[in-house]
């Protein structure tokens, strides 16, 4: 009430004064001003003060985190050095630790969730912003919204009961034998059942709910003038989602990506019980694979001496400073997106 | 209007170029519309002239947005409207069952009051109608594209920026994009809503004097608050209230010696 009232009070003081006859009048408005301001000042300055300061918690606590897990991880990075990102041995009885095998799963894992869920996350956003009738807009969108309110876990159990079954039966040699598809590395193997497809399959499902909704606000959003501009201009109602909408929700759309790729790096439950934890590198997708996360809840509880203690440590900042590299990457990618859809598209 | 020294249209390409008789002509036969159980428009009749510049004026809401939207059947995709009467584009109805409302919406182009260019680059705006339609060789759209905007009297502000973005252009220079991305289009008929309401005095300049230049060429039918501009730019004028055309005829009689009462009184100002 304060802060709203004195900006009147000084924007009308400079015309009120010159008005005033001489006399104490002005002596009075003057001084009654001076106390009003000085007090807002000092309340501004409170004010100002403690919103930079919850301000400036959040970086500072991550930078805390970062080094802690840095400074805790260190004995391992120095002892392993650059190899510790490129080895594959990860031995904890004789003490070697290379994390590549779950770097490599954390990121292809994520890349087959993306590759699944975001098509159909916009799909899916597509049909419910434009195509969907009114009554079933709603249910069908809080519907997708509760896939993120499945806990982990129990993706996990559907996982190993459903999914995995399905995978090993059918589809696995269904791709790799009747499609003849075997003859990529991808592809070929043993189907064991637990693996990096499983595991990337069902981060597509926990993911698809970021993405749409996301993407289902952004397209929502899209004013209608520019829906009007196409359709006057003689564009089919496909043709207007694809040449009008699309492109003006494009940045915003990569941004829901950016966050169910923020989901699925970080996944670990579902993932550690269906990826088969297996630390190894294969261009298989059949095969067994690790994810750091998975590394991690895996192997904390019974880590055996402080270099293995450490080695995970240092697994969970080579995570962290791969989650900030992505999403440093994709926020530079909706910049240019945003820029160059403003800018120099051709 | 004076003609003053406007932008010079080139003249219009050959082959495709107008031919002898006008084309354009609408004509709206009792045209009713309903926006659900709200009837907007009363057994509209009249007659737009091709090659002449039609204002539709009247107070807020009073149906002459919705009668022109009903030109281009923008309202299609509205559920729950309808419509009785016919509107006739040379003598066809364009209600018909077998026309496509995507094909109509090329003969009869729309601008909008609130410029909407997409946020591509300039020579994408424009070449955005003709390359939905066609894929098109490139000289061959470039030259639509530079003749568009020629006719938009706008080539000479931004022949060197082509790629860049359109949002980076003026107001006025955007409703230009805008009418040059519907001129692409090489339609029959310019249907404008109030487009001048949102610019400054020399931008609206500007578009009048362009609608000057287009008429030549296409029959303009234009919404409009402003009634000084309906005067100045109109051959003719159509005073709508409360969803019923009042009356029309030519701009200079309808504001020297109306024939309603009613229309005396908006345009002079008692009401609207």
């Amino acid at each position: 009430m304060t802060h709203a009232a004195v900006p009147s009070e000084r924007a009308g003081s400079p015309l009120d004064r010159p008005v005033l006859p001489s006399g104490a009048e002005p002596a009075r408005g003057a001084r009654r001003l001076g106390v009003r301001i000085q007090g807002a000042v000092i309340g501004d300055r409170v004010y100002s003060t403690a919103i930079t300061l919850f301000a400036l918690c959040v970086p500072v606590l991550m930078i805390l985190i970062a080094l802690e897990i840095f400074i805790a991880g260190w004995p391992a990075l120095r002892q392993f050095g650059f190899s510790f990102l490129t080895s594959s041995a990860w031995d904890p009885v004789n003490g070697a630790f290379g994390a590549a095998p779950a770097i490599y799963g954390t990121l292809v894992s994520s890349a087959i969730a993306l590759a699944i869920s975001t098509p159909l996350a916009i799909g899916v956003a597509i049909f419910l912003s434009e195509f969907a009738p009114q009554w079933l807009r709603q249910p069908v969108a809080f519907l997708v919204d509760l896939l993120a309110a499945v806990p982990s876990v129990v993706y996990g159990l559907w996982g190993i009961f459903v999914l995995i079954p399905i995978l090993r039966t059918a589809v696995m040699p269904f791709l790799r034998d009747t499609l003849h598809l075997g003859v990529l590395p991808f592809f070929s193997g043993p189907a064991y059942g637990p693996s990096m497809l499983a595991a990337g399959l069902i981060l597509s499902v926990m993911v698809l709910p970021y993405i749409s909704s996301v993407s289902r606000e952004v397209l929502l959003a899209v004013p209608r003038s520019q829906r009007e501009a196409a359709l006057a201009l003689g564009a089919t109602k496909w043709e207007t989602i694809w040449g009008a909408v699309l492109p003006y929700a494009k940045s915003g759309i990569i941004g829901g990506v950016i966050l169910g790729l923020g989901r699925a790096l970080g996944e670990t439950m579902a993932v550690t019980m269906l990826i088969g934890n297996r630390p190894q590198i294969s261009a298989s997708l059949f095969a067994p694979g690790y994810t750091m996360a998975s590394l991690i809840a895996n192997e904390f509880s019974e880590a055996s001496g402080d270099l293995h203690l450490s080695a995970l440590m240092a697994v969970g900042f080579v995570l962290f400073v791969i989650t900030l590299i992505v999403n440093a990457v994709a926020r530079w990618l909706v910049w240019q997106v945003s820029r160059g859809s403003a800018g120099k598209s051709a | 209007m004076t003609a003053t020294a406007g932008p010079v249209a080139p003249s219009r390409p050959g082959g495709s170029g107008a031919p002898a008789a006008a084309l354009g002509a609408l004509v709206a036969k009792q045209f009713s519309f309903w926006y659900g159980e709200k009837q907007a428009l009363y057994g509209i009749d009249l007659e737009m002239r091709s090659r002449s510049i039609t204002a539709l004026i009247g107070p807020s809401g009073c149906g002459k947005s919705t009668f022109l939207r009903s030109i281009n059947r923008m309202h299609d995709l509205l559920p729950g409207t309808r419509h009785e009467g016919q509107i006739l584009l040379d003598e066809a109805d364009i209600y018909r069952s077998e026309l496509d409302p995507t094909s109509l919406r090329r003969r009869v182009g729309m601008v909008f009051q609130r410029w909407n260019c997409f946020p591509k680059s300039i020579y994408d705006n424009v070449a955005y109608g003709p390359s939905i339609n066609a894929s098109l060789p490139r000289h061959e759209m470039d030259w639509i594209v530079e003749s568009s905007l020629r006719r938009a009297a706008l080539w000479d502000e931004v022949k060197d920026r082509l790629r860049q973005s359109a949002l980076g252009l003026s107001g006025g220079q955007q409703q230009r994009l805008c009418i040059a991305r519907t001129l692409a289009n090489d339609p029959e008929v310019l249907l404008l809503d109030e487009p001048a309401s949102a610019l400054d005095p020399i931008a609206t300049q500007k578009i009048e004097e362009l609608l000057y230049e287009l008429k030549r060429e296409l029959t303009v039918v234009i919404v409009t608050h402003n009634l000084q501009q309906a005067a100045r730019a109109s051959d003719y004028t159509a005073f709508f209230y409360m969803g019923r055309l009042i009356e029309a005829g030519p701009t200079e009689r309808m504001f020297t010696a109306p024939r309603e009462e009613r229309t005396n009184s908006y345009i002079t100002g008692r009401f609207g």
